[in-house]
């Protein structure tokens, strides 16, 4: 683990091209090639600055799609499967989402499916617009700024993990009422947490954007 | 350079800033601009040295979130109808219910999810909103952790708003048991919105700006 150090003391006039503000505690860094599989934390409060690794680009590429396709599987194949005194009940990820589309509660279907769909499906779909090209080693596309920054927007909100541990209570809470059984919507599902969150790991914000801004010039 | 940054961490110690140098950093992205700069050149958000509304966001959203939570816990969360028979719980009531039935591992979940985390957030909030003006406990670097739990462990405590939708869409079979969402749901969901964009709108700079403040 290396340290980024603070730009040469007497203060002359600096070039901001040369430096890096830490976003957490605005202390100013020598921005210097940082070697694939080392993280430079900021000097006064060690929050992680960068950490490029050798191929990330390609696999997050990879993961983005894999969800993508997970994603698309996991909404329209059965999730869960309740049986209780010979009557069946299937439900898909739509039926979860609808839940509250009886009167008052409407919004709250909008928010829900935004929660666990749309936001999940529009920050893997941003992503691969973005480090697609990134990735192939090509120009970035068009408008590939705001299609990363609408994708760091929505990291916070994409909320597929905080739903399946919701699942799992939802499971045991009905446990002695009725028999139940997982559906592959429901794996699907499981899978498509893993792969998010291994993908969040490998992504380094601040080199995608350092990226993005040297491949613009070139 | 590393012990020296040890011996001194946390106490009042010339650190370079980009404010200090007369310069912007952006929040996004790390990248340096003078301080004319309106919009970053390399992700094209919006920068400021430092945000002057941002503590009054900080605590719009605050205050937003904790009336919607009082809503919460007085409404039914679930209504659910056995075999003719009707019965609602509220969030601490469902709490107890799981507790009840042995399930205590996911009693605790929920509750840690439902209760803890919400108040507890609620309290970090304030305290590092009211921290950066007065003269702090806590050092920098406990803070700083600090806003970096309240902003990771937020979304978790969407997890009884969903367990009510899954229920809900799981357990319609008419005669036996049926699950209905409770306006509690909403209020909930609403709280936990409030209360992440009230951590996001604070600005760690914050934190951090006391330790140099005498000599701006």
């Amino acid at each position: 683990m290396t340290s980024l150090t603070p730009p040469p003391q007497p203060r002359q006039a600096f070039d901001p091209e040369t430096l890096i503000a830490c976003p957490a505690c605005d202390a100013l860094h020598a921005d210097m090639a940082v070697p694939a599989g080392a993280r430079a934390r900021c000097h006064r409060c060690g929050t992680l600055l960068l950490a490029p690794r050798e191929g990330a680009l390609a696999q997050i590429v990879t993961l983005a799609a894999t969800a993508l396709v997970l994603m698309m599987s996991a909404v329209f194949f059965p999730f869960l499967e309740l049986s209780a005194g010979g009557k069946v009940q299937r439900s898909s990820l739509l039926d979860a989402v609808m839940a509250f589309s009886s009167g008052k509660l409407l919004p709250l279907t909008f928010a829900v499916a935004a929660l666990i769909i749309v936001l999940p499906l529009v920050r893997f779909a941003t992503l691969l617009y973005v480090l697609g090209p990134l990735a192939l080693g090509a120009r970035p596309a068009r408008h590939a700024v705001r299609a990363f920054r609408i994708a760091e927007a929505t990291r916070p909100w994409a909320m597929a993990e905080v739903f399946i541990v919701g699942v799992v209570v939802a499971l045991i809470k009905i446990s002695g009422l009725a028999k139940l059984s997982l559906g592959p919507a429901f794996w699907a599902f499981v899978t498509l947490v893993l792969v998010t969150v291994l993908k969040d790991n490998f992504m380094c914000r601040l080199t995608i954007w350092k990226t993005l801004e040297e491949r613009r010039k070139s | 350079m590393q012990t020296d940054d040890l011996e001194n961490a946390g106490r009042t110690q010339e650190v370079l800033t980009a404010r200090r140098a007369g310069l912007t950093g952006c929040r996004n992205c790390g990248r340096v601009h003078d301080c004319a700069a309106q919009v970053c050149a390399r992700c094209g958000s919006r920068i400021a040295s430092r945000d002057p509304h941002s503590l009054q966001r900080v605590w719009a959203w605050l205050a937003a979130g904790i009336i919607v939570y009082i809503p919460a816990n007085i409404y039914p969360m679930l209504v659910t109808t056995t075999f003719g028979k009707t019965s609602q719980n509220s969030i601490v009531g469902g709490v107890i219910e799981l507790f009840h039935h042995g399930a205590y591992v996911v009693a605790l979940i929920v509750f840690v999810a439902s209760v803890v985390i919400p108040i507890g957030k609620f309290l970090a909030i304030a305290y590092l909103a009211v921290s950066v003006r007065s003269a702090a406990v806590i050092r920098g670097h406990g803070r700083q952790k600090l806003y970096e739990v309240v902003e990771f462990i937020g979304r978790w405590s969407m997890i009884d708003v969903f367990v009510v939708a899954i229920l809900s869409a799981l357990v319609q079979l008419d005669f036996a048991a049926t699950v209905n969402p409770g306006i509690a749901a909403a209020s909930f969901a609403l709280s936990v919105a409030f209360t992440m964009l009230s951590a996001h709108s604070f600005d760690p700079r914050l934190i951090w700006d006391a330790y140099e403040a005498d000599d701006i």
